[in-house]
């Protein structure tokens, strides 16, 4: 499936033409960053991120001359007035258990307007969620038929966008949002356009072998000054890779630009304000032998990510010197030290998800939520949304860790309609220190409208992945920090306070087979039942309802008919 | 219609059935017979053909080249297996994550209800190693299963490294969509039996095994390898699995084209496919080979662990390489290269196998019988059952009849109910001891089985053995005797026969209703039976040569046509039996029934005890009836 869908794009919807002989100075800058992460398996993951911030109030000002910021983006959100976009398209499964936490959280398709709540999947899906404009606004209100946002996105970013029946909220979201948490399968084919700076690496036959592909844009108004009297609007767009060390480094772990992107980077992007390329090169061993970069970093950047302290070597590309050495920057990264084979650290928390049972009458979902931290437990908010065509029985929820039920400390169920809305489910579990706690729920298999069967449904139906929500304890404390001044990744990991970090994940999306007919059945059995019908149920029918009386045969002719005759006509009995 | 509402012609029609009812049932049962021998004949059988189209079109072009490098796995697979004396579970782990494999095992413990004596086996506990190859940019919705069972015996480590190698060859390719699970288990079929549960989460037999830690989606196929020589002369494959159910058809259609493709020479039944099927050897040589399949699919006994797949829908079967003194060899390369090419194939699925044949018979490995065409063979024997039934419904109603019209109009309704009355009476007490007989022989042999080893020097399999010969005997003494007193008083002055005939009628409705349910699910079994009970179903009386007819009936008792059907396997298979060999060879049988249903949940077992040999010991009955 996700090797049969088109190929998909990114990235930069571009950059208007003129701008630069304006008087006055530019009220827009793009920054570009690409973070390269070795994975605690031996992948390495590498992050792209453009960051376009414009200081013009779009909603509010009549803004017709566009510069770096693409038109059609910005016409959207002064149409609908949005308050935020977030669109995420990702082919493959970020394996938690194997990469860590999730880099960049895939979050989905994911038009709001209140305050940023998160909706996403993972496989090869576009997840969508909507919701409609506050009351207070004077702009033309969206429609309220939510077919419309996927049309008008599909058109904007080339991808087909469906949702099946209502979009519903999470309770726990704020009001007025709905969302449709997956579209499966969506196809999507796009376009990729300026060739500088970082965005020379992004080749699409190397970026379409990787194991991990996810490439986002998210868009979001951003506050000038720490009043908030006027605001700025942010386009960033995103694309996370992982290559598979395997197959791009022969079973080495040593990479280097170019054997990845089989491209070097030559020059800085000439629209950019900063364009910077971070390595991760935090070894696990204490002694800091154990791997080099090259060329060796002018800088490095320490920071506490998702709990753990990481140190990361910095190349700037804006930095002269640094490109004009060898007029090429191909950053390579050696293992001094190969590190053992051993099995890769295991996250604190990560998940896994099943449907067990066979037969297509009855079966059952099953999540493991796995909590490997040695002493602390926490909370995890689990929300799953399920097709109707899978009728859950809700008294079959269990929910056990370690041989134990589990009460959840908090649960909303909204029942599915037929053919209009979805199940929710969402509950608060709290997961003991070092444990696997498993929440089990029973469904049974509805029987669809012959219609409406997929074109292609012996394949089986997805149901969506759950997402997990978490703050889950860190190993270092954390500091907030300014936003603006640090690099863009940072600020995709918000710290509330020190002791936890958030994290979001995804499960993985399920197939599950519905009793399916087959499709030349109505032709046979319309023949089938006519000519039961004809032959047979007339017949018995007869032969139930009818009383037999045995006639005597009748003898005597025309004689003895006269002879009764009179007799009647006597009041005699007849012969 | 019309025929039965007029007294006349019905009348006509009752005369007709009951005077030609002999010769009808003869040639229906002819019939019957000689539909099933005219399958292997060409109007009857089809050649093959792709029905799905995702596999059809393109043909792959296969790259393996991996032999010496599988010969070595197998090496150093079989030295560390010698070693350790098990399954070389570390060793494993650490080649299948070499070679870029996601990699688990799974621990599983069984105690068999009885030991296993062919397999040597009580207490089994054992460990399941498996590796996931992750499809890149998947979401690992779907998988491939390829697996190789190992057992106690130093089989199977040339298909481990055809495993390792193939593993190491698709990890390096990009074009994957499924993941695709490579898996090798322990102690064979209960390995796998313990995988699939794990895997779907449910406990059907009573294993007990560690839940998995690593899952791949929803299986789509499964293709299970056994080899065990670095060369092989032919490849056979396996389609029967448990409980008679088969793979769909597509998927033997694609080994067979790899078959063609790579010139492998492919067998079935380990017979050779005819070339001619138009003289008449081809379809003799395919009569063999059907007759074969439908001895097989009868035992409902997973042949190769592809049979497991079956019951969670994965379409499954194993490949047997076989070492012969066949001139022309092939190396491990070319089998590789078949399964990489059928893998290949399985991976452009866009669906589950669901296009063509689930019901089918193999005549060869290019012709199959579809289930409309199979199925006229058993419909004719079950026709006997119902001619016969019908016989006796009207002779009982003319009994009654006969009755009313002497005695006249004073009390036509007097003597009508309460003989009637007196016939179902009379048929409870058979029934229920037929029954009970029945419901001992399931229980009692496994769980007699300490009593028995404490009072008889006997092994437990053995006692369980002769406990299920003992009460299967015991049965022929028990019920015969015990009507009598029940019923003495009643089966009456008046219709001496009536009691017999009664209890013939329930007992041909209900083997006719057996057999042909399970017709419908296991034609091979169905058809069996019908062959062996029909005709001495019909024929069992009070009267005539009882001693003829009782030896008739004990010969095709289910025992017996279990006896007579291993004889005839082995002389298909050209390698006879002696008496003695037999005998052992059929002690050996009922074990493993009555633990592969225990073991796997094979049904043949409790559906010959609690199903036919009750309706059969009504028919014993019947006979012996005073």
């Amino acid at each position: 499936m996700a090797a049969a869908m088109p190929l998909a794009l990114l990235v930069l919807l571009l950059l208007g033409p003129g701008g630069w002989c304006l008087a006055e100075p530019p009220r827009d800058s793009l920054r570009e960053e690409l973070v390269i992460t070795p994975l605690p398996s031996g992948d390495v993951a590498a992050t792209f991120q453009f960051r376009t911030r414009w200081d013009s109030e779009l909603q509010r000002e009549g803004v017709s001359h566009y510069r770096l910021f693409p038109k059609a983006l910005g016409q959207l959100i002064s149409k609908y007035s949005l308050r935020e976009l977030h669109l995420s398209f990702t082919q493959g499964f970020w394996r938690t258990r194997y990469w860590g936490p999730p880099f960049l959280q895939a979050p989905s398709v994911w038009i709001n307007l209140g305050r940023s709540s998160v909706m996403s999947s993972q496989g090869s899906s576009a997840p969508l969620s909507t919701s409609s404009t506050p009351p207070t606004q004077s702009l033309p209100l969206p429609p309220s038929n939510p077919w419309v946002w996927p049309m008008t996105l599909t058109t904007t970013f080339c991808a087909m966008l469906c949702c099946r029946g209502r979009w519903s909220a999470p309770k726990t979201s704020p009001p007025g949002r709905s969302s449709c948490p997956v579209v499966p399968r969506a196809s999507l084919i796009s376009f990729h356009l300026l060739q500088a700076g970082l965005s020379v690496l992004l080749k699409a036959d190397r970026l379409f072998h990787t194991s991990y592909h996810s490439q986002a844009v998210h868009i979001r108004p951003v506050c000038r000054n720490a009043r908030c009297t006027s605001i700025s609007w942010e386009l960033r767009q995103t694309l996370s890779v992982v290559f598979d060390a395997f197959i791009t480094g022969q079973g080495k772990k040593d990479w280097s630009l170019f054997r990845m992107f089989s491209r070097t980077l030559t020059e800085p992007c000439p629209l950019a304000s900063e364009s910077r390329v971070y390595v991760d090169i935090t070894t696990y061993n204490q002694d800091n032998e154990t791997l080099e970069v090259h060329p060796p970093p002018t800088t490095t950047y320490q920071d506490v990510i998702l709990g753990t302290r990481k140190t990361y070597a910095i190349y700037d590309l804006l930095d002269t010197a640094m490109i004009n050495n060898s007029r090429n920057l191909n950053i390579q990264l050696k293992w001094k030290r190969p590190p053992e084979n051993e099995a890769p650290p295991v996250p604190f928390l990560h998940a896994q998800r099943y449907v067990s049972g066979y037969g297509l009458q009855k079966g059952e979902l099953s999540t493991l939520l796995y909590n490997t931290h040695p002493y602390r437990a926490f909370p995890v908010l689990l929300l799953d949304t399920v097709p109707w065509y899978l009728r859950l029985y809700v008294h079959t929820l269990t929910i056990t860790s370690k041989g134990k039920e589990n009460k959840p400390s908090y649960i909303h169920y909204q029942p599915a309609q037929d053919r209009l809305q979805p199940h929710l489910l969402e509950m608060l579990i709290q997961l003991p220190a070092n444990s696997v706690t498993k929440v089990s729920i029973q469904f049974e298999r509805a029987l669809l409208k012959w219609t409406e069967y997929t074109p292609d449904p012996n394949h089986g139906f997805y149901v969506s992945p759950s997402v997990l929500s978490a703050l889950v304890p860190s190993m270092v404390a954390a500091k907030p920090v300014d936003w603006e001044e640090s690099p863009l990744f940072n600020s995709l990991f918000p710290v509330s306070d020190g002791s936890n970090y958030f994290v979001r994940l995804y499960t993985e999306p399920l197939l599950v087979n519905l009793p399916t007919p087959d499709f030349s059945m109505p032709y046979n059995v319309i023949c089938l039942t006519c000519t039961v019908v004809a032959v047979c149920y007339g017949s018995f029918y007869n032969l139930l309802t009818r009383t037999f009386h045995i006639e005597e045969p009748r003898t005597g002719g025309l004689a003895k008919r006269l002879a009764n005759l009179i007799r009647r006509a006597r009041g005699v009995p007849p012969l | 219609m019309g025929l039965l509402s007029d007294p006349v012609r019905r009348r006509a029609l009752a005369r007709l059935v009951l005077r030609l009812n002999a010769p009808l049932c003869v040639l229906s049962y002819v019939a019957g017979i000689a539909w099933f021998l005219a399958l292997v004949f060409p109007p009857l059988t089809q050649r093959t053909y792709m029905s799905e189209n995702a596999m059809g079109s393109t043909m792959v072009e296969e790259q393996f080249a991996g032999g010496d490098r599988a010969r070595a796995f197998a090496r150093d697979f079989a030295a560390h297996r010698k070693k350790s004396g098990a399954l070389p579970v570390a060793w494993l782990e650490r080649t299948m994550r070499s070679v870029g494999l996601e990699v688990y095992t799974q621990s599983f413990s069984r105690k068999l209800p009885f030991p296993d004596e062919t397999h040597e086996r009580y207490m089994v506990s054992g460990t399941n190693v498996y590796g996931i190859l992750r499809a890149p940019r998947a979401a690992s919705t779907e998988s491939l299963v390829l697996t190789v069972p190992c057992g106690s015996d130093s089989t199977n480590s040339q298909a481990v490294g055809l495993l390792l190698a193939l593993a190491a060859h698709f990890r390096g390719q990009i074009y994957w969509a499924k993941d695709i699970v490579f898996l090798v288990t322990e102690h064979d079929l209960l390995g796998t039996e313990a995988w699939l549960e794990a895997y779907h989460d449910v406990n059907v037999t009573g294993m007990q095994s560690s839940p998995l830690q690593g899952r791949a989606g929803a299986i789509q196929a499964a293709v299970a390898l056994e080899l065990s020589s670095d060369v092989v002369t032919s490849l056979d494959v396996a389609v029967e699995g448990l409980n008679g159910q088969l793979p769909n058809l597509d998927l033997l259609n694609l080994f067979q084209t790899f078959c063609q493709k790579g010139g492998l020479l492919c067998t079935l039944q380990g017979k050779l496919q005819p070339e001619d099927w138009t003289s008449l050897d081809g379809p003799l040589q395919g009569l063999q080979t059907l007759l074969l399949m439908v001895l097989r699919q009868a035992s409902g006994r997973p042949h190769g662990s592809h049979g497991l797949f079956l019951r969670y829908r994965v379409e499954a079967l194993t490949l047997r390489g076989i070492n012969s003194f066949r001139q022309y060899k092939y190396d491990l390369v070319a089998v590789g290269k078949a399964l990489e090419g059928m893998f290949r194939k399985l991976n452009h699925l866009l669906e589950r196998l669901h296009q063509s044949f689930f019901l089918y018979l193999l005549p060869g490995l290019s012709r199959f019988v579809s289930i409309g065409l199979y199925m006229p063979a058993v419909g004719f024997l079950l026709l006997v059952l119902g001619l016969k039934a019908l016989e006796l419904w009207m002779q009982l109603h003319e009994a009654g009849m006969g009755l009313e019209e002497p005695g006249g109009a004073p009390g036509p309704s007097v003597p009508l109910p309460p003989s009637q009355g007196v016939g179902l009476a009379s048929l409870v007490a058979p029934l229920l001891i037929s029954q009970a007989m029945g419901l001992a022989l399931y229980v009692l042999p496994v769980l007699g089985q300490h009593v028995a080893t404490q009072h008889f020097p006997v092994a437990e399999a053995e006692a369980v053995v002769l406990t299920l010969l003992a009460i299967y005997a015991a049965g022929l003494a028990l019920p015969h005797n015990t009507h009598r007193p029940l019923s003495y008083r009643v089966v009456s002055t008046q219709a001496p026969d009536r009691g017999w005939m009664a209890l013939k009628l329930v007992a041909l409705i209900y083997l006719a209703l057996q057999l042909g349910c399970i017709a419908l699910t296991n034609f091979s079994l169905g058809f069996l039976l019908a062959t062996t009970m029909v005709p001495t179903a019909a024929l069992a009386k009070p009267h005539g040569p009882r001693t003829l007819y009782a030896a008739l009936l004990v010969l095709t008792s289910p025992a017996a046509t279990l006896l007579g059907s291993l004889f005839l396997w082995r002389e298909l298979q050209e390698a006879p039996l002696s008496l003695a060999e037999g005998w052992q060879l059929f002690l050996a049988a009922l074990a493993q029934g009555v633990l592969e249903h225990h073991t796997y949940g094979a049904l043949l077992f409790p559906l010959l005890s609690l199903g036919l040999y009750p309706c059969w010991l009504l028919f014993w009955n019947v006979l012996f009836w005073k």
